[in-house]
């Protein structure tokens, strides 16, 4: 394989409230049975990338356990693998990544060690599909230095949110501004960056000595007229998880049938580890509608334009609307339950009524729960 | 050296062939159940569940598909550096090379793998019954007992008793004497095909059985070890166990599985069922579809009405179409407007519009009556139903069908039509 791959997945988000009080984004669940950071693992296997590193830092547990083995996305185990790597203390340093390119500079090793050469950039948090190789092509093609995907959104989307960018007719890359108060283009960069092994070495190190700790305003924005930096625009589906509101909507979008046709019925699939859980369950008092359901439930309520999560229990006449409910959470008998996300392994007792009158409202409830056994 | 307390020898090279076009294509052990799983995950699930970690499965009809389960045993923990589970064929020997002729016979020919472990004891199951099982906690009643052969057992209603091989024993569960599918049994525990043996006391007795032909447990070991005085001990089980055998059976060990709280829990978190699962995408009812009373698995898009059904993984159920009391198998394919009562349909099917199943007077089957029975239709794997057939009780059909095949569209009741693989 030509490229190796580099996942950021440390960050975390005030936007995304309580639900990144348990887990980085790459560990959020999406659509039913997928975490986010499987959409770019299984791209990256699908490009045939077979050795590829994560960058964690931010509550990493949940992460972590996700991403047990190699094997679930069928990465090499003797040539290549996955590779966890977390912020350590060493004899050159003690501090946290400061920094997108900080991250990547404390696992230099990782770069240095590898032959390929090409790296593939990506975060852990985007939902989308793509063959990496490509951009891989697209960016040989340019000669270009770095080559950076990138999406047109409509004019009214929240652009500040997004590093913004301006290409000339050749698509190399004039203006790039990161999260503007008034954008100036609606073509927005998606983090996903193609560069060669050597020349991120050298910017990584030089970036270091400097002080500077961040890729996209040290490298990017600093580099942009003297490097060669193109961009490589997409028109699939990609989606952000940056706040509640786009983590709400990315999840109900796979009520879409045309977009579950996209990512699970067309070559290639999206891989995530293996749970071992049985078939869903419904009893009589079960009705669905509009809804997707995960491996483990347990239905006797209504549950209407709903997407349930794994091993999640709803009790007698329930009914959950227009709502997510994550993983392993209880639901007792007569609960209602209308535009929220609850929280995983929640137990909400019964005859409970949770509404998000504006917006989505986020339930989290740990009361205590007998274990059936 | 090696040393392995208890290893565990599955046998499953049985076709199984009163489950009819279901074990054509593959081994019984093979066939789905309960919508995800397969019938060879209960009994791996258990070996690892009570910390057996080395299985020998021997395989003899249609392997394909058991082989591609089990692979080098991932999903079960199995695949171990030192151990773990092993597919166990026939295989050409420089003389006497034979087929696995009998249960036993299947099991002499792989001493040498047994002996490569060195083991104590060796576990003895069979590939065929649902049942959820702690081994180590036989092996404990074994060794309480100082028994050479340990015979799980469990209490059947005496009326039923004459179907089973059934054990005599004393006060203290010493077997005394067994008679196999007695016309006045003497006793109601029927043995349950699971033994534990000193392994020492195992391999004489298949050494000196070794010319019998057909060499069976039942038949010819069990009664040599007697006879030669090892003691011989029945250990009672109370659980669940169920033998799938016949289509019925297996039916209604499906069916038992939608009880609220069935008397076999796939859902015990500390006891999980563990099978070779494909990461799909959760299910997905539609607007106008009806779920009741059923499990299903991932990856299903359901767009009709179901009730009372298993129906396993990436099945695809068409608008406007009933479903009940039926088993669906992985991957088939269910059009519009169709109306299925009491089918079994096995994986990757694809049954088009319109279509009528289990209809219609009941009418014993024509050529297999012990196997197509009590008013349940049997769809075999890969099969196409062409748009607007009817297709009557005890019925079968297997094969690409098209609607020349059918007078008038459809199959009354009782008929059966293969156009495809061996006569079941």
């Amino acid at each position: 394989m030509r490229a190796i791959g580099i996942i950021l997945a440390g960050g975390n988000n005030r936007r995304m409230k309580e639900l990144s009080k348990k887990r980085a984004i790459g560990a959020m669940p999406i659509a039913g049975s997928y975490r986010s950071i499987d959409f770019v693992l299984s791209n990256m296997t699908n490009s045939r990338i077979q050795k590829v590193a994560v960058l964690t830092q931010y509550n990493a547990r949940s992460l972590n356990e996700h991403l047990s083995s190699s094997k679930w996305w069928d990465f090499g185990r003797k040539q290549g693998g996955l590779f966890v790597y977390t912020p350590a203390v060493t004899a050159e340093n003690s501090s946290w990544y400061r920094g997108t390119a900080d991250a990547i500079y404390q696992n230099i090793h990782f770069l240095k060690d590898s032959h390929e050469p090409y790296v593939v950039i990506a975060s852990g948090d985007c939902v989308y599909k793509m063959d990496y190789n490509k951009v891989l092509e697209y960016h040989i093609q340019k000669k270009a230095d770095i080559t950076v995907v990138c999406k047109d959104l409509p004019k009214d989307a929240p652009l500040e949110r997004y590093g913004t960018l301006k290409m000339n007719e050749e698509c190399r890359i004039e203006e790039f501004d990161e999260k503007p108060i008034v954008a100036k283009s609606n073509t927005i960069s998606c983090g996903i960056y193609v560069i060669r092994r050597r020349l991120l070495i050298e910017m990584m190190e030089k970036c270091a000595q400097e002080d500077r700790y961040d890729f996209v305003k040290d490298v990017l924005i600093r580099y942009k007229n003297q490097k060669s930096i193109y961009g490589y625009k997409i028109k699939d589906y990609w989606k952000n998880i940056a706040s509640v509101q786009d983590y709400y909507d990315t999840n109900m979008d796979f009520l879409d049938p045309e977009i579950r046709n996209y990512f699970f019925k067309q070559y290639p699939d999206v891989y995530s580890k293996v749970d071992d859980m049985p078939p869903a369950k419904y009893n009589s008092g079960a009705q669905v509608k509009n809804s997707l359901v995960s491996s483990g439930c347990i239905v006797n309520g209504t549950i209407e334009n709903s997407v349930i999560f794994k091993k999640s229990f709803i009790g007698n006449n329930c009914v959950i609307k227009n709502s997510i409910i994550l993983n392993d959470v209880y639901i007792a008998d007569n609960t209602y339950i209308e535009n929220c996300i609850v929280e995983s392994r929640g137990t909400i007792p019964a005859n409970s009524k949770f509404v998000g009158e504006e917006g989505i409202k986020i339930v989290v409830d740990e009361s205590d729960r007998m274990l059936m056994q | 050296m090696i040393k392995k307390e208890m290893i565990a020898m599955l046998l499953a090279g049985g076709q199984g062939s009163r489950l009819g076009v279901l074990t054509s294509k593959v081994a019984k052990p093979a066939v789905s159940f309960g919508g995800k799983y397969r019938i060879i995950d209960f009994p791996l699930s258990s070996c690892i569940n009570s910390g057996v970690d080395t299985v020998g499965v021997l395989t003899q009809y249609q392997p394909l598909r058991l082989n591609t389960h089990i692979g080098i045993g991932i999903p079960w923990d199995l695949d171990r550096n030192i151990g773990g589970v092993t597919v166990l064929p026939p295989y050409e020997k420089s003389a006497n090379s034979e087929w696995y002729t009998g249960t036993a016979n299947a099991i002499f020919q792989n001493i040498e793998y047994m002996d490569s472990f060195n083991p104590e004891y060796v576990l003895i199951l069979s590939g065929d019954h649902i049942y959820k099982m702690d081994y180590e906690v036989m092996l404990d009643f074994h060794k309480q007992n100082k028994s050479e052969c340990t015979i799980a057992v469990m209490p059947v209603p005496m009326e039923e008793a004459s179907r089973f091989g059934i054990m005599i024993t004393d006060e203290n569960r010493k077997i005394t004497d067994f008679e196999e599918k007695p016309e006045h049994p003497r006793s109601n525990l029927a043995s349950m095909g699971i033994y534990i043996f000193n392994w020492k006391t195992l391999k004489e007795a298949l050494i000196a059985k070794q010319d019998q032909p057909g060499l069976d447990f039942g038949k010819h070991i069990i009664p040599y070890c007697h006879e030669n005085g090892a003691p011989l001990y029945a250990y009672e089980f109370n659980g669940y166990w169920k033998d799938v055998g016949t289509l019925n059976s297996y039916w209604e060990a499906n069916m038992e599985l939608i009880d609220i709280v069935p008397e076999f829990n796939l859902y015990e978190e500390y006891w999980k069922i563990y099978t070779k699962s494909d990461i799909l995408p959760p299910q997905y009812f539609s607007e106008g579809s009806v779920v009741e009373k059923s499990i299903i698995g991932e990856g299903t898009e359901v767009y009709g009405e179901v009730y009372n059904s298993v129906i396993g993984c990436g099945v695809t159920i068409g608008k406007g179409t009933i479903v009940r009391d039926s088993i669906i198998m992985n991957n088939t394919e269910i059009g519009d407007g169709c109306e299925i009562t009491k089918a079994v349909i096995a994986e990757n099917v694809s049954i088009g519009n319109s279509i009528k199943i289990g209809v219609g007077e009941e009418v014993d089957n024509e050529t297999h009556p012990h196997i197509y029975n009590h008013g349940l239709v049997c769809i075999g794997e890969k099969s196409i139903l062409p748009d607007g057939l009817t297709v009557g009780k005890n019925a079968c059909i297997f094969g690409e069908t098209t609607a020349e095949d059918y007078k008038d569209l459809a199959l009354a009741s009782g008929k059966t039509l293969i156009k495809a693989g061996d006569e079941a």
